[in-house]
């Protein structure tokens, strides 16, 4: 590898603002094609109801109406497919039922489309929808995955029996788990929900279809965070059209989460229908449709166990999750609950034995899929809520209680990584350091003193910990092939030195605000010697983009940046034999540093841009060496990466109304090596802002009849800028041992560890105050702090 | 029917449907799409403008109610090719990430830093919550925002 020049490492300001801050970004929905069309959908009012009969031909009448499609128009397509096998414990397929594009027969969510109308304005568009009739008939509602289990549930599936997906289990078995944890000198035991989010990307999920009959070749502009995986999913599984054919653009994209991975019903609608009426097509989500169609998060219901001996060593943890997927299988939904969450639950403690068992439902609610970490999260509730509540029913403290729990300090290089008992193998980690840290950030011991003066004044001041780790930088093709993943999950870097020494790079990442146009030219400049600014970062388009699995899961920088550094290796290799040919030495005597190739021992070297001239114009050139200097790579990483850190938060409670009051809060994040340290921060406080959003103010909400009661912005409260304190962070550095820029991954931390420090904060906040409290639903309302606290009655 | 509307220091005149929204005017009848629809309730505030020098929600508005108006959008907050201080210090202090919500945010904050030109942290706070943003956790805003007002006043002294 080539020495650095130093861009690693360093703030560097945004490449990509200047075009966002005056008003230049180019969404999806800026974009208007001649000729443009535009769709409106007819969606079920209900949440599971039969489809007696569709009238369209008063809407069709309408002014400006092109097209009207119906749920029967598509019924010979095939569904969305879901991404990942996930099998039921005696090793039988998880159930699968079709996701159709549009319902011909049966609506099982609200949301559900019936029929698609295509106008010349977006205004007759909407007209016409609401100009269709459909004649529903109700059928029985499940909405709570708990309920939907039960004996006489109604059914969402007929292929799903009970309405079960798969039941599904990790770690030891549950007879050497219980027998662990009943010999134990405590046992905590605690059952919770961790609630339904909605991930409310400001900008609401947008595509247009577009069709050049010329060159019979579609155009697919889409608000998504993996194009090239749209392209291959939509083609080969759902429309059964040729993938050279088609073209998939993922321009500007405002905000993801999570919720924009997803292959989603209206790509393939407005591609395929864009042929048949050889307009473009634009769909844009009004907010209402986000709140029900965007892939929701979490929705676990759990009950958890965990011993610990006379020591407070943990024995043994024992979970029990019931995980809701909603009414039909988005893309990754299977594995959310169960490869990303279930492989966590080791944490960061030496719990010598786990039992993990899942049920994942069908019920008549929006399909769930991962949000912003993604199973993590909810693996972390589960560990972090368990171990605040063990060390004030043992009476220790909740500080002590961990470090005595820690999995020693280990690197990766000179120790092994970390073999936990839920199939991961740690790459590396200091979990003392990141706990000391935010500790001494805290100022623990005034905080304690502080803490008892304010019981005094009819407000209640608490702390709450979490020690999380994640499992990022996804994946190896191979585990995740074993796992059940049905794609490889690798990632494209394409590095072309252009004749003048100037670089474009083609990445398959694909950024949506994480900064990859500046952190990857970083890495470019870096490595090459050259300045930023002759580095240009080329994303979201299949057509200029050779491949690319796209980004989440914390997976850009680590498999991402890995594949560019890999084009790098190959560009500074072949710079040598062309500097070896040029200045007459032999390949082994040439140095590349700081932008130069220089013969060992002389002065004799050229430049970076001499020898990229050179490859073009070969006219000294090496015989048996091709000309250009143009190289791709897939990289695929060895291991996850595991990103951890510490979060701590305090928290107010008014004595008099329950009302909670975010006071600071603290993130000690180790996501190894960092290329942009103020766009890691910024990664940070976004995930914080969502974790704490899920702490106190966030929940989807549905009646009985499977109606979303909170699906607009006025109901649904997203943290706003007077929720938030300012954050306070660090970082501590742990290198990745098995990726060549030592990377974890920062994009998801904030949000896997922030929620139960703030939610443990509260708790501690009563129990400071006397109240005997266990657990308080998120989110943490005043109505609800208010009723924990009466039932709790203060002492 | 028809507005004249001056947009950016420019004159238009346009027939106009009676229920087109103001957004939809600015982005699709003067391709300005810069403001952004977040929500289509003035809830998010991402289609914040400027109307007669006061920042208003464009996704709640007629274009016919602003016949007679002078509109800014972000498109027109430079002036003469020199970013506005608040453009400079969200890109100074990372005030952004997807730049879905900032053209609004800036619109707000604009408006605002007129107004209150020495705010604390708790009025930026409660100037911009009128603004939802999903990425920043509003952090690196408030701080841009902050700093914006103290070079404007700075400018203002000297």
């Amino acid at each position: 590898m080539s020495t650095t020049n130093g861009i690693i490492g360093q703030s560097v300001k945004r490449v990509e603002d200047k075009r966002f801050i005056t008003g230049k970004g180019k969404y999806t929905d800026d974009i208007i094609l001649h000729g443009q069309t535009y769709a409106s959908f007819v969606r079920s009012p209900y949440a599971h109801a039969s489809i007696v009969s569709v009238d369209i031909a008063a809407a069709k009448a309408m002014a400006g109406v092109l097209a009207i499609y119906t749920g029967k128009d598509v019924a010979d397509i095939n569904g969305v497919p879901c991404g990942w096998l996930v099998n039921f414990k005696d090793g039988s397929p998880m159930m699968e039922p079709k996701h159709p594009l549009m319902v011909a027969d049966k609506a099982r969510h609200t949301g559900d489309a019936v029929a698609m109308v295509i106008a010349e304005t977006r205004e007759q568009a909407i007209d016409a929808a609401e100009a269709v009739e459909v004649i529903y008939e109700e059928l029985p509602v499940t909405v709570n995955a708990y309920e939907a289990i039960q004996p006489g549930a109604p059914l969402v599936h007929d292929v799903a029996p009970g309405n079960i997906c798969f039941e599904w289990e990790l770690g030891d078995s549950k007879e050497e788990v219980d027998a662990a944890i009943a010999a134990s000198a405590h046992i905590t035991t605690l059952e919770f929900v961790n609630q339904r989010l909605v991930p409310n990307a400001i900008e609401p999920r947008s595509y247009i279809g577009s069709y050049d009959a010329a060159n019979e070749k579609y155009t697919l502009y889409t608000s998504t965070q993996n194009p090239h995986l749209i392209r291959l999913l939509m083609c080969a599984f759902v429309l059964g059209i040729p993938e050279h054919k088609v073209r998939v653009v993922g321009p500007d994209v405002g905000g993801a989460f999570g919720s924009k991975v997803y292959h989603y019903t209206e790509e393939a609608l407005v591609t395929w229908a864009s042929k048949k009426l050889n307009r473009p097509i634009k769909w844009t989500a009004e907010r209402h449709e986000s709140f029900l169609l965007d892939a929701h998060g979490r929705d676990h219901i759990t009950k958890a166990r965990i011993g610990f001996d006379k020591d407070q060593k943990i024995t043994g943890l024992r979970v029990e999750t019931i995980a809701n997927l909603g009414a039909y299988l988005s893309t990754f939904s299977t594995c959310v609950p169960t490869y990303l969450y279930g492989t966590l639950l080791q944490g960061q403690y030496t719990t010598p034995v786990i039992n993990v068992d899942v049920t994942a439902v069908f019920t008549n609610t929006t399909p769930v899929d991962a949000y912003r970490g993604a199973g993590r999260p909810e693996a972390t509730y589960v560990l972090e809520r368990l171990m605040d509540l063990a060390a004030h029913e043992m009476g220790i403290d909740p500080a002590a209680l961990r470090f005595k729990n820690f999995i020693p300090p280990f690197d990766g290089v000179n120790q092994a990584g970390y073999l936990t008992r839920v199939a991961l193998q740690y790459d590396s980690g200091n979990y003392h350091g990141t706990l000391s840290k935010g500790l001494e950030m805290l100022g623990y011991t005034q905080f304690r003193e502080e803490q008892q003066k304010s019981s005094q004044n009819g407000k209640l001041l608490g702390v709450g910990f979490s020690t999380y780790i994640e499992a990022c930088g996804l994946a190896p093709s191979s585990i995740a092939g074993a796992l059940g993943a049905r794609a490889g999950l690798y990632e494209v870097g394409q590095v072309r030195v252009q004749p003048t020494g100037k670089v474009s790079v083609f990445t398959g990442s694909h950024s949506h605000g994480q900064g990859h146009e500046t952190s990857f030219a970083q890495i470019v400049a870096d490595k090459l010697g050259i300045e930023m600014q002759d580095v240009e970062i080329i994303h979201g388009d299949s057509d200029s983009v050779a491949f690319g699995m796209g980004t989440y899961g914390s997976r850009s920088l680590a498999v991402g940046g890995s594949a560019i550094v890999k084009c790098i290796d190959k560009i500074v290799e072949k710079g040598k034999k062309i500097a070896a040919h040029k200045m007459e030495a032999s390949e082994g005597d040439i140095d590349f540093a700081n932008g130069k190739f220089t013969v060992k021992g002389t002065d004799k070297s050229l430049s970076f841009g001499d020898i990229a001239l050179t490859a073009y114009i070969p006219h000294v050139y090496p015989k048996d060496l091709e000309p250009g200097l143009d190289f791709s790579s897939f990289y695929d990483p060895t291991n996850f990466t595991y990103p951890f850190g510490c979060h701590i938060a305090v928290g107010e409670v008014d004595r008099e109304t329950g009302e909670v009051a975010l006071k600071r809060f603290i993130a000690v994040d180790d996501v190894g090596n960092i290329v942009n340290p103020m766009i890691v921060e910024g990664q940070i406080h976004g995930g914080v802002a969502q974790g704490i959003g899920q702490a106190l103010y966030e929940g989807a909400e549905y009646d009985a009849n499977g109606q979303l009661t909170n699906g607009s912005y006025m109901d649904y409260c997203i943290p706003r800028a007077d929720d938030l304190p300012m954050f306070e962070t660090a970082t501590q550095v742990t290198p990745c041992p098995h990726n060549p820029l030592g990377v974890k991954g920062a994009g998801e931390a904030g949000a896997i560890g922030s929620t139960p420090a703030v939610v443990n904060a509260v708790i501690d906040a009563l129990w400071s105050g006397g109240y005997n409290v266990k657990d308080i639903r998120m989110p943490l309302t005043s109505e609800r702090v208010w009723n924990a606290m009466q039932l709790g009655s203060a002492t | 029917m028809q507005i004249h509307v001056k947009v950016n220091e420019v004159d238009y005149v346009h027939e106009v449907e009676p229920r087109l929204l103001l957004v939809h005017y600015l982005r699709d009848v003067l391709r300005l799409t810069g403001t952004h629809i977040g929500c289509e309730t003035s809830v998010c505030g991402a289609c914040t403008v400027h109307i007669n020098k006061k920042a208003a929600k464009s996704c709640t508005l007629l274009a016919v109610q602003a016949d007679g108006c002078e509109i800014t959008t972000i498109e027109g907050l430079a002036s003469n090719g020199d970013l506005h201080p608040l453009q400079e210090s969200f890109r100074e202090n990372h005030g952004l990430q997807c730049g879905f919500c900032t053209p609004g945010i800036i619109m707000t904050a604009a408006d605002f830093i007129q107004q209150i030109p020495d705010p604390s942290e708790e009025d930026i706070r409660h100037a911009i919550k009128g603004n939802l943003c999903r990425c920043t956790g509003y952090h690196n805003i408030i701080t841009s925002i902050k700093q914006a007002a103290t070079k404007m006043k700075e400018e203002v002294t000297v």
